[in-house]
């Protein structure tokens, strides 16, 4: 990894590259996370 | 139940069939035309002019009028607005039908098609809004098409898978809107990449706000027209349950887009007045400006609020055929119309008519294919083995 | 469907064990981008261009572009505008101009932007901007949807569209091979009037502020493309006002880049705060069915403890009004039986006493 970026492009695809990752993460994380917080509600019916 | 119909009498060469046959005999025909001689052979576009009716069209306006899907869905299943869950599957239906036919029109218009996976699974690039449209539309189309399977299934009798897929709804629905937020306004940010060719009255820094906003009437008005559309021609594949409740489901969408709608109209009211532009709306452009967002916009929020108040169907009915056309106009304006509007009108760009074709055949697969569907399989109604979903 | 709190720590703490695993790596946030080190600049100076077209020959040969119908000695096609094609990576232009008798000529072709907007709006890739400075093109990796084409500024890209299985987007290329080498570029080459040159790009603009400070009548004071969308590698230096020979002055100076980074960094906010606003609306909506349908309930159950309320005083009453009226009636025998004794006992004192005036009649 370059420790300066030469181009605001080169910035933007490297922090960009990172971010589309990390938000696939969070999706994922959200979900679990929702799932662990309501663990323990009362089964609700389904629809 | 739906009423049988006798159909073994009907001979094959129905009006229906005989029109959209010719269509789509004609659209095969260009499609041959298509890859073999290149866009060159089939298209107007040009250098100057690299993005025709397939995007301004196809892309632009299929996506916005798909909408209905992800906004049915949110207000039955997020909101808990039950009383609208009959418009759930007829809603999803088309958006799935919909971004299908948007992927299919891509297919004429990318000069490789068979590259479509490349952004994704080769070589993103990651610096693009037109990437972030491709993941998302991509992804969307996944949702859209289990969200839609459940009627399938049920007609195909699987009902394990169908009973989980089912108890996805939730999930799914969260994930719909959160694609659909990101790549609606996604397709208004493309543009704003090149402020020096679109007309400052429709180029803003809140294109991506205006984009997502009008998707939500767009997809409300489309659901209303659809309604009117299939109770007119699919009448007899309507159960109790969906016919009793489309009156409040077309009045509660054309109240609550009418609301939208002058949200939308102040938001480009604003535009306006940050990059100071009034001095736009006196020329010829700013007539046409007008035109769109009073005519088109604010025109059709008054009459779905009169239509809301006195209880009116066949005016909110109306109403959504204006506020269709002006979601279509926008889209049109900002790819087509306003765009390039610096260049002489020597150099600007008209569709040739098998561009035309095409996009009337893209149309016609989806409709013959939402008819097949809904003659089919329960979106109208309720199949007797499973309980309300 | 629930995950215990166990699994849900245990999976968090492999998903940042593994973050840490990585390369140590410099953390790097410059605030200015300066370009590539090194990279090559063009100075084209408009007042030495005669329009001979020779650059056009050379790049035309060098390329191996298809040979014109119209040669390039033929200064007829000057007579009108032309563009960029896919058979013509630049142009010369003639220009009239307000301040001078004499034509002014002008040349186009890709201006290899420091910020390019066709690699930003690339989202294959398939455009990048490389170390010597020139913006290339890999057609590979393309898929044809010309957003690039939409993107540049300068309208300079084409594109293949009588190709119909693999068009590509064409374009100036900086001869890139050919510098990579440490050779000129075609046009450079072959321009016999020096009106192009070639070097490291700050080196192109100090012989263009040079050449304007000591001939300061002959030159506008500006060197386009020195700041024209976040800068170019082809810098323009003219005698006339650049509006008048086909150069828009009206772009600014912000790269394009700049101008989709805003929706791009909104992408990520949306993915993470839509959850947590639907997820919320989706629950307090759920509880208030679960309050209104417990509400419910409650009214119904107390709708019927009162009507059993109800009932039973009702009951109660009537159960009162009988016991009355069974009393009433009791006594009411009570008294006419006591009547009965008292008189049969009046009778019979009379019988003792000899008068028995209907004695069989009142026994029947």
């Amino acid at each position: 990894m370059d420790t300066v970026f030469h181009t605001l492009h080169d910035f933007l695809l490297h922090s960009k590259n990172i971010t589309y990752i990390l938000v696939g993460g969070i999706l994922v994380g959200m979900l679990l996370f929702w799932l662990f917080l309501s663990g323990r509600d009362e089964k609700k019916r389904t629809f | 139940m739906p009423q049988e119909t006798a159909h073994k009498n009907k001979s094959i060469f129905t009006p229906f069939n005989v029109i959209t046959g010719i269509i789509i005999l004609g659209g095969l025909i260009i499609t041959v035309l298509r890859f073999t001689g290149g866009l060159g052979a089939v298209t107007n576009l040009d250098d100057n002019n690299p993005w025709g009716v397939w995007i301004g069209f196809d892309l632009l306006v299929g996506v916005a009028l798909a909408a209905g899907g992800y906004v049915t869905s949110a207000a039955c299943y997020i909101f808990g607005l039950k009383r609208y869950h009959s418009a759930v599957r007829p809603a999803i239906l088309t958006a799935f039908l919909g971004y299908a036919l948007v992927v299919m029109a891509l297919h004429y218009d990318v000069g490789r098609p068979w590259r479509l996976p490349y952004p994704i699974f080769l070589s993103p690039g990651t610096t693009s809004l037109l990437y972030e449209v491709a993941l998302c539309v991509f992804l969307y189309l996944t949702v859209l098409f289990i969200e839609y399977s459940p009627a399938a299934l049920e007609w195909l009798g699987v009902k394990r898978v169908r009973n989980l897929v089912v108890r996805l709804t939730l999930v799914l629905t969260i994930f719909g809107v959160i694609l659909s937020t990101l790549h609606q306004s996604s397709l208004g940010a493309l543009f704003m990449i090149a402020p020096s060719k679109l007309h400052p009255l429709w180029y803003s820094s809140y294109l991506p706000v205006f984009f997502f906003v009008s998707s939500i009437f767009a997809g409300l008005s489309m659901v209303i027209l659809e309604g009117a559309l299939a109770h007119r021609f699919l009448h007899d594949k309507m159960d109790e349950t969906h016919l009793k409740e489309s009156k409040a489901v077309a009045l509660g969408f054309g109240k609550a887009a009418s609301f939208v709608m002058m949200g939308y109209v102040a938001i480009k009211l604003i535009g306006i007045a940050i990059d100071n532009n009034w001095h736009y709306l006196a020329t010829g452009w700013g007539l046409w400006f007008l035109l769109e967002l009073l005519g088109f916009v604010a025109l059709p929020a008054f009459i779905y609020a009169v239509a809301a108040r006195e209880q009116n169907l066949r005016l909110v009915r109306w109403s959504s055929i204006i506020a269709v056309l002006g979601v279509v106009l926008n889209r049109l304006n900002i790819s087509l119309i306003a765009f390039n509007w610096h260049l002489p009108s020597a150099d600007r760009y008209f569709p040739s008519w098998m561009e035309v074709a095409i996009s009337v055949f893209v149309v016609t697969v989806g409709i013959v294919a939402y008819r097949f569907i809904c003659t089919r399989m329960p979106i109208l109604y309720e199949h007797p083995d499973y309980q309300q979903h | 469907m629930g995950i215990s709190r166990r699994q849900f720590l245990g999976w968090m703490s492999a998903a940042g064990v593994s973050v840490t695993a990585g390369s140590r790596a410099q953390a790097a946030s410059n605030k200015t981008f300066s370009g590539y080190p090194g990279a090559f600049g063009i100075l084209h100076d408009t007042t030495r261009c005669i329009g001979c077209r020779k650059c056009e020959e050379a790049c035309n040969r060098v390329n191996g572009l298809p040979v014109p119908e119209q040669p390039f000695d033929d200064l007829t096609v000057l007579s009108a505008l032309r563009r960029t094609r896919t058979d013509t990576f630049t142009v010369v232009n003639q220009f009239t101009t307000s301040g001078s008798e004499r034509p002014t000529y002008a040349k186009t072709q890709c201006n290899h932007c420091l910020e390019p907007a066709c690699a930003s709006a690339c989202f294959v890739r398939a455009l990048r901007k490389v170390q010597t400075g020139a913006v290339i093109y890999d057609a590979s990796l393309c898929v044809g949807c010309r957003y690039c084409m939409i993107a540049c500024p300068f309208n300079i890209p084409t594109y293949e569209y009588n190709e119909p299985l693999t068009p590509r987007v064409v374009k100036c290329t900086m001869c890139h091979p050919l510098i990579e080498k440490g050779e000129l570029p075609g046009c450079v080459a072959d321009c016999p009037k020096e009106a192009l040159s070639f070097g490291p790009r700050d080196l192109m603009i100090k012989l263009a502020r040079q050449r304007i400070a000591k001939y300061s009548d002959t030159y506008i004071d500006h060197i386009y493309g020195e700041h024209e969308m976040g800068g170019t590698s082809w810098l323009y230096i003219s005698g006339t006002p650049f509006s008048e020979i086909g150069m828009r002055e009206d772009l600014g100076n912000q790269t394009a880049s700049s101008f989709t980074a805003g929706p791009l960094a909104a992408v990520p906010v949306v993915v993470a705060l839509w959850p947590v606003l639907l997820t919320g609306i989706y629950a307090i909506s759920k509880r208030k069915d679960k309050i209104a349908a417990e509400e419910r309930i409650d009214a119904v159950a107390r709708t019927l403890a009162d009507a059993n309320e109800e009932m039973k005083t009702k009951l109660a009453e009537m159960k009162d009004a009988m016991k009355k009226e069974k009393e009433a009636a009791i006594n009411l025998e009570v008294k006419k039986a006591l009547e009965e004794a008292a008189k049969q006992a009046a009778e019979s004192q009379q019988d003792d006493q000899g008068i028995r005036p209907d004695a069989s009649e009142e026994e029947n």
